[in-house]
């Protein structure tokens, strides 16, 4: 087992290098620099430019600038950013928990709605209530989440008011973060109200980030379900007498969830890329909107450090349900 | 169901006790996140928002709505008969906010002053490099490094400033944001800690309001300087609530989460003046979008031929179609809220017929050109894409074929500079400081061709009336010199000047004693809200 581990921390390494590597080249290949982007309209002198890109070692060879970045990596730093001048990692450790309570947030709602809905789809298969479930899911995969984004706020806080606009709590709510996960910070601050400030903050960008990832579920869970509901051993199941529920609930939901699990592992790609959006429609303060700034204002100490952030936890992630599976599943191993 | 209702209405609670047990606080919905709070080091007027205009002061500052300048932490001064010696004779007693972060232990000095200048313009300054590719944008753009011979104190409130000539833009130079006066004491106590990058994160300032924090990309706290030298402000708390969508800072203002929402989309506005709750300001933009020819190439190197193009496009049309009325239609390269605006001034008129025929007696046939247009919206002009295209069918109308380029945006901004760039280039401004020079000199001076003058036009004549004006003192005569280039301007056509944009302000009727800014920055104090 420990050398089954090792093989596959082992991996991560050439593919931490070569994430690095990609990252450092993908905001290069870009046009332009940060430097005459923060001067805008307003022209710098070349002189001016090749000094202040000087400054920040942007002349040197590209290929040194890689060796300096890698270097610097091996030592736990990411650099500055260009335009704030403050400490990439710094922004992200501030950033990410909210990136991440709101994906959590989603991926709970995506995993309690779309299961369910992908079983009963199954089993009262091509019924009304099938189509109309999967006719949701269609409609809900092919939203544009802009545009769905706006619609929920114009109805639910515009015309009811019944939840808040955008933000993560009530402006009138300020602690220090401490954990940075809104909902356990308001509950540590002891506020009267912030927790439930704080959740119904959570309600609407929950809803357009979960929507996709919903849909992908609901629809994987249906097929699969359906495709184990034709199996002997469910009409073995049921030819035992067992109630319709446990045939359903016990003997082809679990075997049908292995793809579908599989699905929702997928699904973390599709939360961080929706985040972008949500987060912009939200003033949500993520990392989704942050890397966006930076790729725009080529801020590549930023761009370079967030990918490689992401990366990593991705990869981090990968190991753990490799390292699983390997416990689950002996054969693996071999 | 239900639960979402308890939650729901557990919200709605939550709601209420914030209107009820809340000081007076603005909550003002801002378009983005400032890039940092040392407003030296940056250019973008959200930045400034967020620092200058908050938390600093200048030793003269631009009049709440406008572009004179009025005394500011200089209760007076003094200027030379030629024009070099400006004397500043400092406010007694201002104090430096108290923050959390800093006490400070003494009030303004010429000391203050020195420093905030000296970091910005000499080289071998301690914080001139205080943080890796720190550049001084402003100051440069403005010429200081060059212009200011030096800098001293004659007394602990009195300070002189010698410039190399005589620059009579230089007191609205020193209103503007990169010229904020920031504490030595402050810079000295975090040089000694060797944590000089706080200086442009939690800024301490003479200003009307202490800056308290900043949660990135979310919210700004400030709230009045109790110690503040001006009036008392008429608010206890100051919120900038990050909303990068237009849209939504529109529902934002709608659903009473802000006061004032900075830059509405085009289409929203209506729905906001309709909204009985919120009121909609108004006020002309102090810029101008442009399409520079590049006079440089023929045939565009002849004002004829020029002129014929511009008698070829409908800017009303563009007007329309981009901004849907809140722009309007522009005739010189100065807007008409600037001083030495000349109205006298006659636009080309509108007349495909006409063009027509001036383009063929200048000998232009079969003529095949490319209109640059910026692939990014920006105060000035919407959409220029949209207005390329109208610009496309208006000279296609005239036999005139147009292709239609873009690039991304840092290539624009680069290539759009070249002496040989192929093509007539749309681009824009928005004054820094009121003056007209910060247009005429900066745009079309001779020596910025190659840089910011898009139209790589050098006319001796109107080179020489600019440039006169900018060491003239009396402003009337100044004025009679930048309305003279006007009509030189006209009737040489470097550009056609397409149009002004409206600046438009949508905010709570409770609002009161807000005024807009003609450069573009955001000023809260002295505003007010009912209760």
């Amino acid at each position: 087992m420990l050398r089954f581990i090792l093989g596959r921390i082992a991996i991560l390494i050439p593919t931490f290098v070569g994430v690095a590597l990609i990252a450092f080249s993908f905001i290069r290949l870009l046009p332009g620099d940060p430097v005459m982007l923060m001067s805008g309209e307003r022209v710098m002198s070349e002189e001016k430019h090749a000094q202040i890109m000087h400054d920040l070692g942007y002349d040197k060879p590209i290929a040194l600038q890689f060796v300096d970045y890698l270097d610097k990596i091996v030592h736990g730093d990411l650099g500055r950013s260009v335009v704030t001048k403050k400490p990439v990692l710094d922004d992200f450790r501030a950033l990410f928990p909210a990136t991440l309570e709101l994906s959590i947030c989603a991926i709970i709602l995506a995993v309690l709605l779309g299961i369910p809905a992908g079983v009963i789809a199954a089993v009262k298969r091509g019924s009304w209530l099938d189509q109309t479930l999967m006719g949701a899911a269609l409609v809900g995969y092919s939203m544009p989440i802009f545009w769905w984004g706006l619609l929920l706020i114009i109805f639910f806080s515009g015309y009811l008011g019944w939840t808040p606009v955008s933000g993560r709590i009530s402006l009138m709510y300020f602690f220090k973060p401490v954990t940075g996960f809104m909902l356990i910070d308001s509950l540590l601050s002891g506020q009267k109200g912030a927790f439930s400030s704080a959740l119904s903050h959570l309600i609407l960008p929950t809803i357009v980030l979960a929507t996709i990832p919903l849909a992908v579920i609901a629809r994987q869970t249906r097929s699969a379900m359906l495709e184990v509901l034709g199996e002997d051993y469910v009409r073995t199941a049921r030819s035992k007498g067992l109630s319709p529920f446990r045939v359903v609930g016990f003997h082809a939901l679990r075997n049908a969830l292995i793809p579908v699990v599989t699905t929702i592992g997928l699904q973390v790609g599709v939360l961080l890329a929706g985040a972008i959006l949500t987060e912009t429609i939200f003033s949500w303060p993520g990392i989704g909107k942050w890397m966006v700034d930076a790729v725009f204002k080529r801020d590549y100490p930023v761009v370079q450090g967030g990918l490689l952030l992401i990366a990593a936890i991705i990869m981090i992630v990968n190991l753990i349900v490799d390292v699983t599976y390997g416990f689950i599943n002996p054969r693996i191993r071999k | 169901m239900k639960k979402l209702a308890l939650l729901l209405a557990a919200s709605a609670l939550a709601s209420a006790f914030a209107t009820s047990a809340w000081s007076k606080t603005l909550v003002y919905c801002s378009e983005a996140s400032p890039e940092g709070f040392d407003p030296a080091i940056y250019t973008a007027g959200t930045s400034f928002d967020a620092s200058s205009r908050t938390v600093y002061n200048r030793l003269v500052e631009f009049k709440h709505g406008s572009t004179e300048t009025e005394p500011g932490l200089a209760e007076s001064y003094t200027i030379s008969p030629d024009g070099t010696v400006y004397t500043f004779k400092l406010r007694k007693g201002v104090k430096f906010q108290k923050t959390d972060f800093f006490t400070p232990t003494r009030d303004l000095t010429a000391d203050d002053v020195i420093f905030s200048f000296e970091r910005q313009l000499k080289a071998d300054n301690p914080w001139n490099k205080y943080v890796a590719g720190a550049s001084y944008e402003y100051a440069d753009g403005m010429g200081f490094p060059k212009l200011i011979k030096s800098i001293e104190k004659v007394d602990d409130l009195t300070v002189k400033f010698t410039l190399n000539k005589p620059e009579a833009p230089f007191l609205a130079d020193l209103a503007m944001d990169f010229a904020s006066i920031v504490s030595k004491e402050y810079a000295d106590k975090l040089a000694a800690d060797n944590n000089m990058v706080q200086m442009n994160q939690k800024p301490l300032g003479t200003g009307p309001f202490t800056f308290v924090g900043y949660q990135q990309d979310a919210v700004i706290r400030y709230q009045a300087n109790p110690d503040y030298w001006g009036p008392k402000q008429k608010i206890d708390d100051l919120v900038f609530a990050i909303t990068p969508d237009a849209s939504v800072r529109a529902q934002k203002l709608k659903a009473g989460e802000c006061h004032i929402a900075s830059y509405p989309n085009a289409a929203d506005v209506a729905g906001l003046k309709a909204d009985a709750n919120l009121k909609v300001d108004e006020k002309p933009g102090l810029n101008i979008a442009y399409l520079a020819y590049n006079t440089m190439q023929a045939p565009f190197d002849k004002p004829d031929v020029r002129r014929a193009l511009n008698m070829a496009i409908n800017k009303k049309a563009i007007v329309e179609a981009v901004f849907q009325g809140a722009g309007q239609v522009a005739k010189n390269p100065i807007p008409p809220t600037m001083w030495s605006y000349n109205d006298k001034v006659e636009d080309d008129k509108y007349d495909p017929a006409a063009a027509k025929a001036a383009l063929e007696k200048a000998g232009v046939k079969d003529l095949s050109m490319k209109i640059w247009a910026m692939p990014v919206s920006r105060p000035y002009m919407l959409n220029a894409r949209r207005a390329a295209e109208l610009m496309q069918a208006d000279f296609a109308k005239v036999g005139v074929k147009v292709e239609i380029v873009t690039y991304e945006w840092a290539e624009y901004l680069k290539l759009s500079k070249a002496k040989d760039r192929d093509g007539a280039a749309m681009l824009g401004w928005t004054g820094d400081n009121g003056d007209p020079d910060n247009f005429l000199d900066t745009l079309l001076g001779c020596d910025a061709v190659g840089g910011n003058n898009r139209a790589q036009w050098c006319n001796k004549d109107f080179d020489a009336l600019v440039k006169k004006a900018k060491v003239t003192s009396d402003q009337a005569e100044r004025a009679k010199l930048y309305e003279e280039a006007q009509v030189v301007f006209k009737k040489e056509a470097p550009w056609a000047t397409l149009d002004h944009s409206l600046e438009i302000m949508p905010m709570s009727k409770k609002v009161s004693n807000y005024y807009m800014d003609p450069v573009g920055v955001h000023r809260f104090n002295d505003v007010d809200i009912a209760e």
